[in-house]
């Protein structure tokens, strides 16, 4: 790949782009699919720009944790797959791949974004586990905002499975209409800076070439849940708050996607 | 017990409905998505590229290397862990001796062509499913191929020969043999052909002669998918 780190550091400073977006567009288009896997309990397929990402949610009935007797559980994960990028290699998960799943699971979890005592069935004995998988198709930059996208939408549309009531054993291939209890949704927004300017959804290019980035998630009310500064420049306390700023607005913009196609 | 009627009602030799497309992913070199019932594939190429370690290069030929692989939610039944397990070592291996015999490997030495097929949702099929999205992509890529490669499984439920066979099929009561067949469309050879269950070999060569109609429906997928990636070129 030609190194246009230069270039693209040039352009921002004139606020001009590569490609030809202003410094806060998101590329286009932005599509939305669920119902991706049947075999999924719920499933989405996100697309900005040319970046694709899948996610999907199992749900599983496990023994709650000791010190949360009344509480289910979520875990997300991600596979940054060799398909999707010359890049990357088959084998466990990479830092890259780790700090993508802890910045979404984070997003959610600390939001409260699912009300865990909803997930419990028997206390002490029985709850609802919700594992997330975030699998990339291709990567063409900013993973986090179509991960944290993805994941959403997959929660969104995820019905439980139907449970025997006699043996406990779970029917995978039979859905009941029971959603899960959803109480928030916090999207990641991502804001580079780059030769001072911010500007957000990065292409791979671009992200070979910022000083400094930080992912803010943030649900409908501007509620902050989740912050993760990447690169190698410091920002300044006015930096985090002009890139806040933007994360917010943008995050309504993403919402407005995501009740749009998954209502 | 006989199996007269198939449970979706499909005809003996009708397979499920696909679905094919080619460059989905625009990073590879070539690449596919394709759906045969509820059983979804995308396939990516990268290369010819350097062989990595360095004591695999061969300087007389080629390598070309399958990577399939299931998505954790992507079974019917609980969440499949992540990463290489027996099962899809085995597929990769067939998988790349099923395409193998397609490619000219001297014609890129000390390089690999290394294919990943990963599947967001299975309803049995899945390795064939990957044969024949894998065979589009790496004609998407550009490599010349001595033939085109089309899978798909064929069987004997209760008694009954069958195309394209469907989970519920394979976990019928009775007897039950499942084939997964890869065939090439000019020469109509056999390049994959795995059996498990139980039949008789008269039985057994008439689910080949099946195997020939069938791939030829799933050949005829795979073209249409790569036509339409030209469509729109203006013709010289």
């Amino acid at each position: 790949m030609i190194d246009n780190s230069k270039t693209i550091a040039e352009l921002a400073k004139q606020n001009q782009r590569l490609d030809g977006r202003t410094l806060h567009e998101y590329r286009q288009p932005i599509k939305i699919e669920t119902g991706i896997s049947w075999t999924a309990e719920g499933s989405a397929k996100v697309q900005i720009g040319s970046t694709v990402v899948l996610a999907g949610v199992k749900l599983s009935l496990e023994k709650p944790y000791n010190d949360t007797p009344n509480e289910g559980g979520i875990t997300v994960n991600a596979e940054l797959l060799p398909l999707s990028s010359p890049e990357y290699e088959s084998g466990p998960p990479g830092p890259k791949a780790i700090e993508l799943a802890r910045v979404i699971d984070r997003g959610i979890r600390e939001a409260k974004a699912i009300d865990m005592k909803k997930l419990c069935v028997t206390p002490g004995e029985k709850a609802w586990f919700v594992i997330i998988d975030i699998i990339t198709i291709n990567d063409a930059g900013n993973l986090f905002d179509a991960a944290g996208l993805a994941a959403l939408a997959a929660l969104r549309s995820a019905h439980y499975p139907l449970v025997d009531s006699e043996t406990g054993a779970i029917d995978y291939k039979t859905k009941t209409k029971e959603r899960l209890p959803i109480i928030k949704e916090p999207l990641p927004v991502t804001v580079n800076k780059i030769s001072g300017q911010f500007l957000v959804d990065p292409t791979s290019e671009e992200e070979q070439a910022y000083d400094a980035r930080l992912t803010i998630s943030s649900d409908e009310k501007g509620t902050i849940s989740a912050l993760q500064k990447g690169g190698e420049v410091p920002l300044t306390i006015a930096d985090v708050s002009a890139m806040i700023d933007i994360a917010l607005e943008k995050a309504k913009f993403l919402r407005k996607e995501l009740t749009n196609a998954v209502p | 017990m006989s199996y007269k009627k198939r449970l979706d009602g499909r005809r003996v030799d009708e397979l499920r409905p696909m679905e094919a497309k080619a460059s989905v992913i625009p990073n590879a070199d070539g690449s596919a998505f394709f759906k045969i019932g509820k059983t979804t594939a995308y396939a990516a190429v990268y290369g010819p590229r350097e062989l990595f370690p360095k004591f695999l290069q061969d300087p007389q030929k080629g390598l070309l290397r399958c990577h399939y692989g299931m998505m954790p939610f992507s079974g019917s039944g609980e969440r499949i862990r992540p990463g290489n397990n027996r099962r899809s070592q085995e597929i990769s291996l067939v998988m790349t001796k099923a395409l193998e015999p397609m490619l000219d490997l001297s014609a890129f030495p000390n390089a690999v062509v290394d294919i990943f097929v990963d599947l967001p949702q299975t309803d049995a099929g899945t390795r064939c499913a990957a044969i024949s999205a894998a065979a589009i992509a790496l004609a998407d890529a550009g490599i010349p191929m001595k033939d085109m490669v089309s899978s798909v499984a064929v069987g004997q439920v209760a008694g009954t020969v069958v195309a394209d066979l469907m989970y519920d099929e394979e976990a019928y009561e009775g007897i039950v043999s499942d084939i997964p067949v890869a065939m090439t469309h000019n020469t109509k050879e056999i390049t994959l052909l795995q059996m498990d269950g139980e039949i008789s070999k008269e039985d057994l060569v008439q689910a080949l002669e099946l195997a020939r109609s069938a791939t030829e429906k799933v050949y005829e997928v795979q073209k249409q998918a790569l036509k339409e990636k030209f469509k729109g070129v203006p013709e010289a």
